[in-house]
């Protein structure tokens, strides 16, 4: 059959119908071209997603566990023949108040001294009749902090003594390997983290539903802990990746904004603004660890600035930031249309004034971008804060940006080597998902802004 | 006939020195052939020698023209002559494009806008500039308008900047059509509209002269025949000054014209003798489509 568009000329006439032919022949080599150049695209895209893909649902997988935790719910019997302690002291009408305090606190180191794993295994042994124990097996199921958190109870309401109360507490990171069967439990009693008493009392008291899994908050309330594992939180991280993140937004997007602003709309163009412009170029591709080594030698060792502090950390993020946020704001700044400063120009508007009121306000979203890529990358980097002292091991959650502290990234670096790896490695996917969470969330503000900046025009 | 054309103008129109004897641009040795108006009025912008050197390239050799109050003075010349460059020197546009210097003298109102104590910031607000493609800001129409008068501390109060922006969107035409939609941005109006608010923006700080780059050249022809119309109203407040590529619009809005080849000023004079009986040959080779 004769193609549709065959020409109805005489072929012979013009030539018309060769050159038809050899632009169809020429058509298929090119189509063909079009469609193995579309096939490499979505191979690329589809091993791209592939990688993400995998690697999200491996830190899922993983570290999803971590947040639910065993918690064991015992009748508590505040026994007076354990609980030996007088009364809480009443502030007698003359006395000082520094004396009542001295009083207070003399009977709060006494309620301290008192015997509360004592108290604890009664509990323990209580909810498990006939079943034969030492004391040492039956305390490893429950968390080393619980004890205290029977003491604080007792300094909050001296009344519970002689009284049984219902109390819900963290079963121990072994025990919680044991039960999330983290552990091999085929294996021999010596590759065991828990006694096999212990181990029978675990699967017990699971039976029994004293023992369950309820979603573990403490991961986002409590600081890290050694002695006390399984209520290890990362608020202090979290707390200490904050600050630094205030702290590289406050100083890094002003002073990232102004040299780029000058050194594109008010620089002259010389040698030495070409040289200042190479640097920074070079500067962005300083490796981080550099960076680190010079917040040491500068920001504690020459300014003494505190260890282990958000601020230092901020600070040396904030060098690390600035020449990312520079050079993106530079080439937003060279991506405005000249008819734009031509038109504040020619109304009279000075150089100043066209930089403020009208090319600047278009950079924003580019600018913004930069800021939010610049933030995320800093609030993801370990290696400078190692150099720093923010890898120390910080227990409490810091007050100010002075405070000693950690961050995110290196809380996951710390769980990752800690030595309780059945236990841990969940926790490290759980920080993973955490500081993954905090970007999204950080790129999804971008997005939010960006869209918002661009719709006002 | 080019000389039969020449005794034509000079007959038609008395010699220059006896018309304005104190010009000195028709006693000055120049390449330039020129002819002055029948009734020249006062002039508001002279330049003399202006020679503009874009880095080593020379763009513009030694242009020396007047430009009457309140009247159109139209540019025209194929694309790379110069006449854009000559326009920018006008306002000191030049000054912001790099490696761009110029030598020779220009005046408005008799004082040198390149003395070094002159701010070309105030310069720019008494010689507005209307570009070749519309450039509105970014942002609402009301705020276009309202932005140089506010700059320039023009308006007092609320009230005053917005009879101002009335009155300057009235002037460009375009009231009517936005009084509805002042809070609606600059780049949502068609082309045209476009261009009349860049037009009322650069009356609104009420400049002495507007500087107008091929105003036209993005438009249809409808809206290039409202902006037309507007120039001509526009005249009898103020003078404008306008580069065309089209000699057609030339001839219809300018009542003087200046031809300019190659960085040079080959001729200038009224609008209906340079369309009708130029003196040179390169003009009458140009206005009757023989090249550019």
């Amino acid at each position: 059959m004769a193609h549709p568009f065959t020409p109805q000329l005489d072929p012979a006439a013009d030539g018309s119908a060769e050159r038809l032919k050899r632009i169809r022949a020429s058509l298929g080599k090119r189509h063909a071209q079009e469609r193995r150049f579309r096939a490499y695209g979505i191979a690329a895209i589809a091993a791209a997603l592939g990688f993400v893909a995998i690697l999200f649902s491996m830190i899922l997988y993983q570290g999803l566990p971590a947040f639910t935790q065993a918690n064991l719910t015992l009748d508590v019997n505040f026994d007076p023949e354990i609980v030996k302690v007088a009364d809480r002291p009443v502030q007698a009408p003359d006395q000082s108040v520094a004396d009542y305090r001295r009083a207070v606190l003399d009977w709060e180191r006494k309620v301290t001294m008192v015997n509360w794993n004592r108290v604890l295994e009664k509990a323990i042994t209580a909810a498990a009749p006939g079943v034969d124990i030492d004391s040492r097996a039956a305390l490893s199921i429950v968390e080393t902090s619980e004890r205290f958190r029977l003491r604080d109870m007792f300094v909050a309401d001296p009344g519970l003594l002689g009284k049984t109360v219902k109390v819900t507490m963290l079963a121990s990171a072994n025990a919680d390997n044991w039960l999330k069967g983290n552990i091999d439990r085929s294996l021999p009693d010596a590759q065991q983290q828990l006694s096999a008493p212990a181990r029978a009392l675990a699967d017990k008291f699971m039976d029994g539903g004293q023992m369950r899994f309820a979603f573990a908050w403490h991961i986002f309330t409590n600081g890290d802990s050694r002695s006390a594992p399984a209520s290890a939180g990362l608020a202090g991280a979290f707390v200490g990746s904050l600050y630094m993140m205030l702290v590289v937004i406050v100083l890094a997007v002003p002073i990232g904004v102004m040299s780029a602003v000058y050194l594109e709309e008010f620089a002259p163009k010389n040698k030495f603004t070409d040289f200042i412009e190479v640097n920074i170029n070079n500067l962005a591709a300083v490796p981080s660890i550099v960076f680190g080594l010079l917040g040491a030698a500068v920001f504690i060792n020459y300014f003494r600035l505190p260890l282990s502090a958000p601020l230092v950390g901020g600070l040396v993020l904030t060098l690390m930031t600035l020449p990312t946020i520079i050079i993106a704001t530079r080439s937003a700044l060279r991506a405005v249309p000249p008819s734009l400063r031509q038109a504040a120009l020619g109304v009279g508007a000075s150089k100043t004034q066209t930089v403020f009121h009208h090319v600047l306000p278009v950079t924003y979203p580019g600018i913004l971008t930069a800021t939010i890529i610049g933030v995320a990358q800093a609030l993801g980097e370990t290696a400078p804060l190692l150099l720093i002292g923010m890898n120390a091991f910080v227990a409490q959650i810091p007050g100010t940006p002075l405070d000693p502290s950690s961050a995110l990234p290196v809380q996951i670096y710390l769980w990752q080597g800690n030595e309780n790896r059945n236990f841990f490695e969940a926790r490290t996917s759980a920080a993973i998902i955490v500081l993954l969470g905090l970007m999204l969330m950080l790129n999804a503000i971008a997005i939010y802004l960006r869209a918002r900046l661009e719709r006002r025009k | 006939m080019n000389t039969e054309t020449k005794q034509e103008a000079t007959a038609m129109h008395m010699p220059a020195e006896k018309i304005v004897p104190q010009s000195d641009l028709y006693t000055r040795e120049t390449t330039t052939v020129r002819t002055p108006d029948e009734n020249p009025g006062p002039v508001r912008v002279s330049a003399r020698d202006v020679s503009v050197f874009y880095g080593q390239k020379q763009a513009l050799f030694d242009v020396s023209i007047d430009v009457p109050e309140k009247s159109v003075t139209a540019f025209i010349g194929p694309s790379g002559c110069g006449k854009s460059t000559f326009l920018r020197t006008l306002n000191r546009m030049n000054d912001t494009i790099e490696g761009c210097r110029m030598t020779g003298k220009i005046t408005l109102d008799g004082a040198d806008i390149y003395d070094p104590s002159l701010d070309p910031v105030e310069l720019r607000a008494r010689v507005g500039m209307v570009f070749q493609k519309p450039n509105p800001f970014p942002k609402s129409i009301y705020e276009n308008v309202a932005y140089g008068p506010r700059i320039h501390g023009l308006s007092r109060s609320r009230s005053e900047l917005d009879s101002i922006v009335e009155s300057s969107l009235q002037k460009a035409g375009l009231w009517s059509e936005v009084k509805d939609r002042l809070n609606e941005g600059g780049t949502s109006l068609s082309g045209g509209q476009q261009q009349r608010l860049c037009i009322a923006r650069a009356i609104a700080v009420s400049p002495e002269v507007i500087l107008m780059d091929e105003p036209c050249s993005a438009l249809d022809p409808i809206a290039t025949a409202r902006i037309e119309e507007l120039i001509d109203e526009l005249k009898q407040n103020y003078t404008i000054v306008i580069v065309t590529h089209s000699m057609q619009q030339a001839a219809r809005v300018s009542q003087r014209t200046a031809f300019f080849h190659l960085g040079n000023l080959v001729e200038e004079g009224p609008t209906d003798l340079i369309f009708t009986s130029p003196v040179e040959k390169r003009t009458q080779d140009y206005i009757t489509g023989r090249f550019g």
